[in-house]
C-alpha cells in the first residue's frame, strides 16, 4: 500500500467520523425538553399541549419530574414529620433526612445568616431538597434533569433573589437597605456609580447561581452521552469498554455533582441572604 | 482543515439554533415558579414546621436532661462529701473514746499495781514481824533450855564431884551428851 492511498483511507475515515460526529441531535434531544415521555424500547408518551393568554405552558417532559420530585418530597417528608409526632427519635430512613434537615439548619443557615435565620429556612430547606431530588431524577433510568434546563434554574434563582431582597429590606427598611449596599466611608463623587456597580451585583448573584447550576447538571449528561456515544461514532466493539468505564466514572461523579450542587445553590442563597440581611459585614 | 471546521460547527450548534441548550422556555418558567412556590406552601405547613420543632424540642430536651445531670451529679458531689466529712467526724469521736479509755485502764493499772504492792508490802512486812517474834520466842526458849541445862549439868557435876577420873569422864560424856543432842 502506498502513502497516497493510506492517507486516502485516513481521510476518508475521518471526514466519516466527522461526519457521524456532526449528528450531536440525539445528545441534544437527551438533554433538552419536550412534549415527551420516552420508555425505550418501550415507547414514547406523548403530553398535552396548552396554552394560556398565548402563552406555551405545556406540561412537559420537566414539569413532569419536577412535579415527581414534588410527589417524592411531600411523601417522604411527610411521612418524616408524622414520626416525629410519634416520638422524637428518628429512625431508618428519617435518620438520613434528619441528617440533611440539620446540615441545611446548622451548617448552611445559621452559620451564613446568623441572627434570625429561623425565618429563611424552610425556603432554604425546600430549595434544598428541590435540586437534590430534581439532581438525581435525572440519574435514573428513563428521567430528566429538570435542574439541566436554564429557564428550571433561572427561575430557582429568581425566587432565591426575591427571597434575598425580601429579606434584606424586611430587616433594614427599603431605604436602609439600598443605603446599605454602599460601604462606609465612600466619597461623595463615588456614590453613584458605586450604587450602580453595587446594584449590578444584585443580579450577577442569582445570575451565577442559575448558570453553575444549570452548566453542572448539563455537563455531566453531555459526558455521559458523548463518551457513550463513541462506541458509535467509531463503529468499533474496542472502544465500549473504555467508554463504559468512563462513562460509569462521570456517572459516580455525577452523583457527587447533584449533591454538590444542591449544597452550592443553598449555600450561596443563604450567603446572600446573610449579606443582604446583616449589612453592615 | 475540513475536520476542525466540522468540530467548530459540532459545537456551535450544540450552544445556539432552535432547541438549543440556552432556548428558555416561557412555560417552564411558569411552571417551575408555580411548583417550587407550591412545594415550599406545602412543605412548610406538612414537614418544616413540625420537624423543626421536634428538632428545636428534641435539643432543648436534651439541654434540660444534661443540666439535670450536672446538677444531680453536684448534688450527688456534694452528699459524698458531707457524708465523708461525717464519717471522718465519727472516726476522730471513736478514736477519741478509745484514747480516753486507755487512758483510763492504765491510771486504773497503776491504781491497782500499787494497791496490790502496798498490800504485798503489809503482808511482807507482817510475816517479818512473825518471824522476828517466833525468833524471840525460840531464843527465850533456848535461853530457857540452856539454863536448865546448865543447871542439870552443874547438878550432875555437883553429885558426881568424888574423883578427877570419874570427873572427867562425866564431863566427856556429858559433852558426848550434848553432841548428841
Amino acid at each position: 500500500m502506498d502513502i497516497d492511498s493510506t492517507k486516502a483511507v485516513v481521510s476518508d475515515t475521518l471526514a466519516q467520523v466527522t461526519e457521524k460526529a456532526q449528528d450531536t441531535g440525539w445528545i441534544m434531544h437527551h438533554i433538552l425538553d419536550g412534549n415527551y415521555l420516552e420508555f425505550p424500547p418501550f415507547g414514547v408518551v406523548h403530553l398535552p399541549e396548552l396554552h394560556l393568554l398565548g402563552m406555551d405552558i405545556s406540561i412537559t417532559r420537566h414539569v413532569i419530574f419536577m412535579w415527581l420530585a414534588v410527589i417524592i418530597l411531600v411523601f417522604l417528608l411527610g411521612r418524616v414529620a408524622k414520626a416525629y409526632k410519634k416520638s422524637l427519635v428518628p429512625k431508618g430512613i428519617n435518620n438520613l433526612m434528619e441528617v440533611l434537615i440539620l446540615f441545611v439548619r446548622d451548617e448552611i443557615a445559621r452559620p451564613t445568616i446568623g441572627h434570625g435565620f429561623e425565618k429563611f429556612v424552610p425556603y432554604l430547606l425546600t430549595a434544598f431538597f428541590f435540586i437534590l431530588t430534581c439532581n438525581f431524577l435525572g440519574l435514573v433510568p428513563y428521567g430528566a434533569t429538570a435542574t439541566s434546563n436554564i429557564a428550571v434554574t433561572a427561575s430557582l434563582a429568581t425566587i432565591s433573589f426575591i427571597v434575598i431582597q425580601a429579606g434584606g429590606i424586611m430587616k433594614n427598611g427599603f431605604f436602609g437597605y439600598f443605603k446599605g449596599l454602599l460601604p462606609h466611608g465612600l466619597p461623595t463623587w463615588l456614590i453613584p456609580i458605586m450604587f450602580v456597580v453595587e446594584l449590578l451585583g444584585l443580579f450577577t448573584k442569582p445570575f451565577a447561581l442559575a448558570i453553575r447550576l444549570f452548566a453542572n447538571l448539563t455537563a455531566g449528561h453531555i459526558v455521559i452521552m458523548a463518551l457513550l456515544g463513541l462506541i458509535f461514532i467509531l463503529q468499533t466493539y474496542f472502544v465500549a469498554p473504555v467508554s463504559v468505564a468512563f462513562a460509569l466514572f462521570i456517572y459516580l461523579l455525577e452523583i457527587l455533582v447533584a449533591l454538590i450542587q444542591a449544597y452550592i445553590f443553598t449555600m450561596l442563597s443563604s450567603l446572600f441572604i446573610g449579606m443582604a440581611v446583616h449589612q453592615d459585614h | 482543515m475540513s475536520f476542525i471546521n466540522n468540530l467548530a460547527a459540532m459545537v456551535l450548534a450544540a450552544g445556539g439554533g432552535n432547541g438549543g441548550l440556552l432556548d428558555v422556555n416561557p412555560g417552564l418558567i411558569f411552571w417551575t415558579v408555580i411548583t417550587f412556590i407550591l412545594l415550599l406552601l406545602i412543605l412548610k405547613k406538612l414537614a418544616w414546621k413540625p420537624i423543626l420543632t421536634s428538632l428545636s424540642e428534641r435539643e432543648q430536651f436534651i439541654e434540660e436532661s444534661l443540666k439535670k445531670a450536672e446538677t444531680a451529679k453536684a448534688d450527688a458531689e456534694k452528699m459524698m462529701q458531707d457524708n465523708k466529712a461525717a464519717i471522718d467526724a465519727a472516726d476522730d469521736k471513736a478514736r477519741e473514746i478509745i484514747d480516753s479509755a486507755k487512758k483510763e485502764a492504765e491510771a486504773l493499772r497503776v491504781k491497782n499495781e500499787e494497791k496490790v504492792k502496798l498490800e504485798t508490802q503489809a503482808m511482807i512486812d507482817a510475816a517479818k514481824a512473825e518471824i522476828e517474834r517466833k525468833n524471840q520466842e525460840a531464843f527465850v526458849k533456848l535461853k530457857e533450855q540452856v539454863a536448865e541445862i546448865a543447871v542439870d549439868a552443874a547438878e550432875k557435876i555437883v553429885r558426881s564431884s568424888l574423883d578427877k577420873g570419874k570427873q572427867i569422864e562425866l564431863v566427856n560424856q556429858y559433852i558426848d551428851d550434848l553432841s548428841k543432842n
